[in-house]
């Protein structure tokens, strides 16, 4: 286990990138779920104006 | 008849309701590719004869730079589509395109740049490759920048949508850098199917990190695309209905 994460002397190099690229994969969900629901709310917050309007 | 499918491509409520349907299509195979590619790059590949474990970079490293040049030409167009057709699900494709395309582009350049240090001896040098790359990053920034600065949704899609288009002559640029100029980074290893480079053990579980990847941008487009749809659908009664879900 400490060889795999030793990565033959490279391990300065390899685990931040993997860990860069795995946050950017998970962020990037996150982000897209959040726009969703931002325009979710939105939509509705403009048809309960409309629906108040007289 | 025969054109219906693509009709229905233009109907906001469709596109809608498929987006959400196709996601887990995408996503669950998605997942399973990325988490058997890491398996298959982290332990299975063997070590590289020159560069010892730091070759595992390939596999975080190459996918984003994928995902950075393949989202710009998805994003280019679906503008260059909602520009010329005035088709509202294109300009609103093109909108969900630009955020994942930036984070990648900076995934590939900083995991470029940690890779580059231990083999090349340099976190950066302005190489035709590295340039080029950066200068995509800049592109979506102002792409994003552009957007963000205009209220206007109908507005900002036509502005934004010309900006992606000129930007697309930087992908070529880009991809044949290598050939093109002596440069620092190493020409395609991978787009050579005739004669590839590498072993299956190490080539293998590239290919899965990119077709993951790839599913991966699709799911992201899918969910993101539902919500470009409802900003640019102002009173469309099917959004109550869409909501009602």
């Amino acid at each position: 286990m400490n060889e795999f994460l030793h990565m033959g002397g490279y391990a300065r190099f390899v685990w931040p990138s993997y860990a860069l690229t795995l946050a950017i994969v998970v962020l990037n969900i996150e982000w897209a779920r959040r726009s969703l629901a931002r325009a979710r709310a939105e939509a509705r917050r403009r048809l309960r104006n409309r629906s108040a309007a007289p | 008849m025969a054109w219906t499918w693509f009709h229905r491509l233009a109907s906001p409520p469709h596109v809608y309701a498929l987006s959400a349907r196709l996601t887990p299509w995408f996503a669950w195979p998605a997942g399973a590719l990325i988490l058997a590619g890491l398996y298959g790059g982290l332990v299975l590949a063997p070590a590289d004869y020159q560069q010892g474990d730091g070759f595992r970079i390939i596999y975080v490293h190459a996918p984003s730079a994928w995902m950075s040049l393949m989202v710009y030409v998805t994003m280019a167009v679906s503008a260059a589509v909602g520009l010329i057709w005035r088709m509202k699900i294109a300009h609103a494709a093109a909108a969900s395109c630009a955020l994942i395309g930036a984070s990648f582009t900076v995934a590939a350049l900083v995991t470029g740049s940690l890779w580059g240090r231990p083999m090349w001896g340099t976190y950066w040098e302005w190489d035709p490759r590295l340039t080029s790359e950066l200068i995509l990053l800049f592109l979506y920034m102002g792409y994003i920048a552009l957007r963000s600065a205009i209220d206007d949704v109908q507005r900002a899609d036509r502005a934004s949508g010309l900006l992606a288009v000129v930007g697309v002559v930087n992908v070529p640029i880009i991809h044949y850098s290598v050939l093109w100029w002596n440069s620092l980074h190493q020409a395609p290893s991978v787009m050579k199917l005739a004669k590839p480079e590498m072993p299956a053990a190490m080539l293998v579980p590239l290919l899965m990190m990119l077709c993951g990847f790839t599913l991966y941008f699709v799911a992201l487009l899918l969910v993101r695309l539902r919500g470009e749809i409802l900003r640019r659908e102002r009173s469309a009664s099917w959004i109550r209905e869409a909501l009602a879900e």
